[in-house]
């Protein structure tokens, strides 16, 4: 309850922030605090501290997992304001706005991590979409953001619609929104409701799938990533989509036996689908920008992964590869935010003007691309240690390790730019030591995790 | 312990070295660095006190990983082809001018980390870890200090053998879920039983890798390209040592595990060996550049190992060890000359060389037995190998080692015909002016050559080495 109480509360005084003061460094550091506040809150809760109580009547359920994995999504939300704070400030006039936007956002994944029924669930998904819509088309003076933001909205609000659709259906087969409510049916028990209950389930997953952006309902992803703010393109592609396969997960991880082997199937087809065009669309981009939108279709490919074994690798599995995966895309686009030129030649000859900022960007590829030693790898390696755990066909992992494979190219595209073509990559800004510092302690953590990644894992079982 | 230092000294120097300024530093740096590993492996290869043969440490208890080297009779002779090599390389490439001397003699040793690691590893997940740790900055030496193709063909080769790890990584999942006690270590996975449909699943999940690295035709076209177009000191690590990763897999990591699947398929595997070997015999006859000449030889002589290793005969197995030691001196030894021809000359096309002999004795003389050695000449430390391997594949198909032979004599035509272009004939205006090796390549030059001909006449200390290794895995 702490993260949803505080998360809100924070989103409210950054909105008065900006009415007491305009400078942007005040904003900034009010945010840092009361993020910093957030996760103490957080975490204080997650060991049974000072936690606030509230009954909910069962609407919300705390569990360590869900917890941790709001302490996660905050720290990632923590390093993307360390590394891109400034690059908000930037992102237009309404600052205080912005961050207050991006608390709410953070108030619906907390809600998204402990929902227990189609209720709060559908509550979570739009408290979470809502402020993602305003975010979007924040460069009002730019059509493109402005065209991204209502693409987003229309195709947003048509899933959400097919979202309620399903959860209607779901209620009007078992009577109830519960996951799972003792001594009555609860939502899931769809195996004897007829044809309803199945028809339900599937508009819920069609729209989930839209949400993390997984084929054959991505289309809005590279245009909406491209046309948004840089600087909220990488908080739109980790942060929320992790929020949004952990939610996917908790949604459909208990009863998942139970839809029978149509459901594999269908995840079958999602996951091989989304990971072609993920990874076959991104090999053609020419701006690094647009290639990370595609990159981040294929990475959903392999989270969805997780959904497809739902054992307890693949719930460790999707802890490390949210950190993995947010740590190194906010990374790379805090360096492209950096950049003039968007497109791969804009990297040439990076390594020679900015040593750092080419040294870094490339751990963030390498762990993109999951190369061993970096927290990418293991992302990837649970993803397909909890398939073969769950009995995937061989074929289905060798198929992604093959997409894996072509990942390669268009990631190594920028080291190549950046280390051997001969250029001057042009810079926006002179890049303050403190930014480099941050970007080498999150290498750092990337490499770290790479070796131990324990380290992250055992929190959850502590 | 002794095994964590093979690892872990080369990566702290490498790690130093990328902060060191000045160039002469650097290169003594890595020198010294290389020599401190040398002599740590002589250590290694003279001790059997399971204490400093063996390094165990939690790693990854959750995912039953732990952190386990240990040094068995091949990781000896591996490691200390590997310490051998880099020393070598060193000594002799110590004239070569580079732009970021300090970082690619840090990359360079982070390579030979790598390669320790690889040799080293009996838990399988470290073992892939280390796998691709060697490829990583190999990746950044080609790409950065390579010839003028170089990032296309240098990508060439990481996608290559990335693929081929990727499949390896599936195939040590397939493999880590079927053990009993859920662990990657290399005693569970020896204690396995499969059955043959398991067996063959893995069996090529693993070995498209390995193929990949060695390289077995049709899987070789990464190679040449990648030897000619690295600069000359990596292509001798990749020539010399990195292939043998290959070879080194399918031995410690497939032939215990899964000789069913390898009894199966080793009448393909050992056609398209054979195959390889001929093929890149014949081409190496028409080649021009040195570089690609000793790369399409090189290809025939691991063909030809990856074959015996298929034959499934002690004999010939424990010629495919003793090979791999040897090849790995020789070839380098060809390295070198090529890179002191190329640094003096400017040139390695055989057709603007000739009449060097006169100008280069010293030079001409020590080509010439490295010349013979890679001819496998008896008398030659490659002879002893090649015929226990011969031995081998006879015993299994006549017929494929009579095709198999055939590369023997080719492999003088291009060899001696190598030799004759380069060093005799009419001095050319590229010969005209030139001088003999300089103190450095010559060092090399000779202990390369002292250690091929002591090997070819006293190779029993190679042999027992071997002997023990190739025992214990056939009683697996």
């Amino acid at each position: 309850m702490n993260a949803i109480i505080l998360s809100a509360l924070a989103g409210v005084v950054m909105m008065l922030s900006g009415i007491f003061t305009n400078k942007q460094s005040v904003i900034k550091l009010v945010s840092i605090i009361a993020l910093l506040v957030l996760i103490t809150g957080n975490v204080l809760q997650t060991y049974g501290h000072c936690s606030i109580q509230i009954d909910t009547k069962n609407l919300l359920a705390f569990s360590k997992a869900g917890l941790y994995f709001n302490t996660l999504i905050f720290i990632s939300t923590f390093v993307y304001f360390i590394l891109s704070g400034k690059a908000i400030e930037k992102a237009g006039v309404n600052v205080a706005e912005y961050f207050a936007l991006i608390f709410f956002v953070l108030c619906g994944v907390s809600i998204l991590t402990s929902f227990n029924g189609l209720l709060m669930f559908f509550l979570g998904i739009e408290i979470l979409s809502i402020p993602l819509y305003i975010l979007t088309g924040s460069d009002k003076r730019n059509l493109k953001s402005n065209e991204a933001s209502l693409k987003y909205f229309l195709m947003g609000s048509f899933s959400t619609g097919l979202m309620l659709m399903g959860i209607a259906l779901v209620f009007g087969a078992t009577g109830n929104f519960s996951l799972n409510a003792t001594g009555q049916k609860t939502a899931y028990d769809v195996l004897n409701a007829g044809i309803l209950a199945p028809v339900g389930l599937l508009f819920i997953f069609i729209s989930m799938l839209f949400k993390v952006s997984a084929a054959p309902f991505h289309f809005w992803t590279p245009d909406v990533y491209d046309g948004a703010p840089s600087v909220f393109t990488s908080f739109m592609s980790t942060i929320v989509k992790a929020a949004g396969f952990y939610a996917f997960i908790h949604l459909f991880e208990t009863k998942s036996y139970d839809l029978g082997p149509s459901w594999k199937l269908l995840l079958t087809f999602a996951i091989v689908l989304t990971l072609l065009v993920g990874n076959i669309t991104a090999i053609f981009q020419h701006s690094v920008k647009r290639m990370l939108a595609y990159s981040s279709i294929s990475q959903a490919g392999f989270m969805l992964f997780s959904l497809y074994s739902s054992n307890t690798l693949a719930k460790e599995g999707i802890f490390i590869y949210t950190v993995a995966y947010s740590f190194a895309t906010i990374g790379v686009f805090a360096i492209l935010i950096y950049l003039k030129d968007y497109t791969f030649d804009g990297y040439n000859g990076l390594a020679k003007t900015q040593p750092v900022l080419a040294f870094t960007n490339t751990v963030f590829l390498l762990s993109l691309a999951g190369i061993p030693l970096t927290a990418g790898f293991f992302g990837k390696y649970f993803m397909l240690a909890s398939a073969v755990k769950a009995g995937a066909p061989l074929m289905l992992v060798i198929v992604a390790v093959l997409f894996a494979a072509i990942s390669v190219y268009y990631y190594f595209k920028v080291i190549q730019a950046m280390y051997f073509k001969q250029g001057d990559a042009e810079l926006n800004d002179n890049v303050p030591t403190s930014f480099k510092t941050a970007l080498i302690a999150i290498a750092i953590v990337i490499i770290l995790i790479g070796i131990f990644p324990s380290t992250v894992l055992n929190w959850l079982y502590f | 312990m002794i095994p964590v230092l093979l690892i872990f000294i080369p990566v702290f120097a490498g790690l130093i070295s990328f902060l060191l300024k000045n160039e002469r530093t650097v290169k003594g740096w890595a020198l010294v660095s290389s020599l401190i590993v040398l002599a740590t492996s002589i250590g290694a290869i003279t001790t059997n006190n399971p204490a400093s043969t063996l390094f165990d440490a939690t790693w990854l208890p959750s995912l039953g990983a732990r952190f386990t080297v240990s040094l068995d009779g091949m990781s000896k002779m591996l490691v200390l082809l590997t310490a051998v090599a880099f020393t070598l390389v060193f000594v002799a490439t110590n004239k070569n001018e580079y732009k970021h001397t300090a970082a690619f003699y840090g990359l360079m040793l982070l390579t030979q980390a790598g390669l320790m690691g690889v040799f080293l590893a009996t838990d399988c997940l470290l073992f892939y870890f280390f796998w691709e740790f060697a490829l990583i900055p190999v990746y950044f030496l080609c790409s950065i200090w390579g010839g003028k193709k170089r990032i296309a063909v240098t990508f060439k080769f990481f996608i290559y053998t990335f693929v081929g790890s990727l499949f390896m990584l599936v195939g040590i999942l397939y493999l880590y879920f079927l053990t009993p006690d859920q662990s990657f270590s290399l005693n569970s996975f020896y204690s396995l039983k499969l059955t043959l449909t398991q067996q063959c699943n893995a069996f090529l999940l693993f070995f498209i890798a390995f193929a990949i690295k060695m390289p077995i035709f049709p899987l070789h076209t990464w190679q040449p390209d990648a030897y000619e177009q690295s600069p000359t000191a990596t292509t001798m690590i990749l020539s010399g040592v990195m292939v043998k990763m290959g070879l080194f897999g399918v031995i410690k990591w497939l032939l215990p595990i899964v000789p069913l699947a390898i009894n199966r398929y080793a009448m393909p595997v050992m056609i398209l060996s054979v195959i390889g070997v001929l093929y890149a015999s014949l081409i190496a006859i028409k080649q021009d550049d040195v570089k690609r000449l000793i790369a399409y030889s090189s290809i025939a002589h691991i063909g030809l190992m990856c074959a015996a290793i298929f034959s499934q005969k002690n004999i010939a197995l424990e010629g495919v060890l003793i090979q791999m030691f040897n090849h790995g001196i020789n070839v380098i030894g060809l390295w070198i000359v090529a890179n002191a021809i190329e640094q003096q000359l400017g040139t390695r096309k055989l057709s603007e060389l000739g009449g060097l002999a006169v100008t280069a004795p010293k030079l001409a003389i020590l080509t010439v037995i490295m010349a013979f050695a890679n001819v496998a000449l008896p008398l030659t430390n490659a002879f002893i190998g090649e015929f226990l391997m011969f031995n081998g594949i006879f015993q299994y198909n006549i017929w494929l080692a009579a095709v198999a032979g055939i590369s023997i004599i080719l492999a003088a035509v291009y060899t001696l015909n190598m030799v004759q272009k380069i060093f005799y004939g009419n001095t050319v205006t590229a010969t005209e002016k030139a001088i003999d090796i300089d103190n450095n390549v010559f060092l090399s030059l000779s202990i390369t050559a002292v250690l091929i001909l002591v090997l070819g006449v006293f190779p029993q200390p190679l042999i027992d080495l071997t002997k023990s290794a190739v025992h214990l895995l056939f009683v697996k």
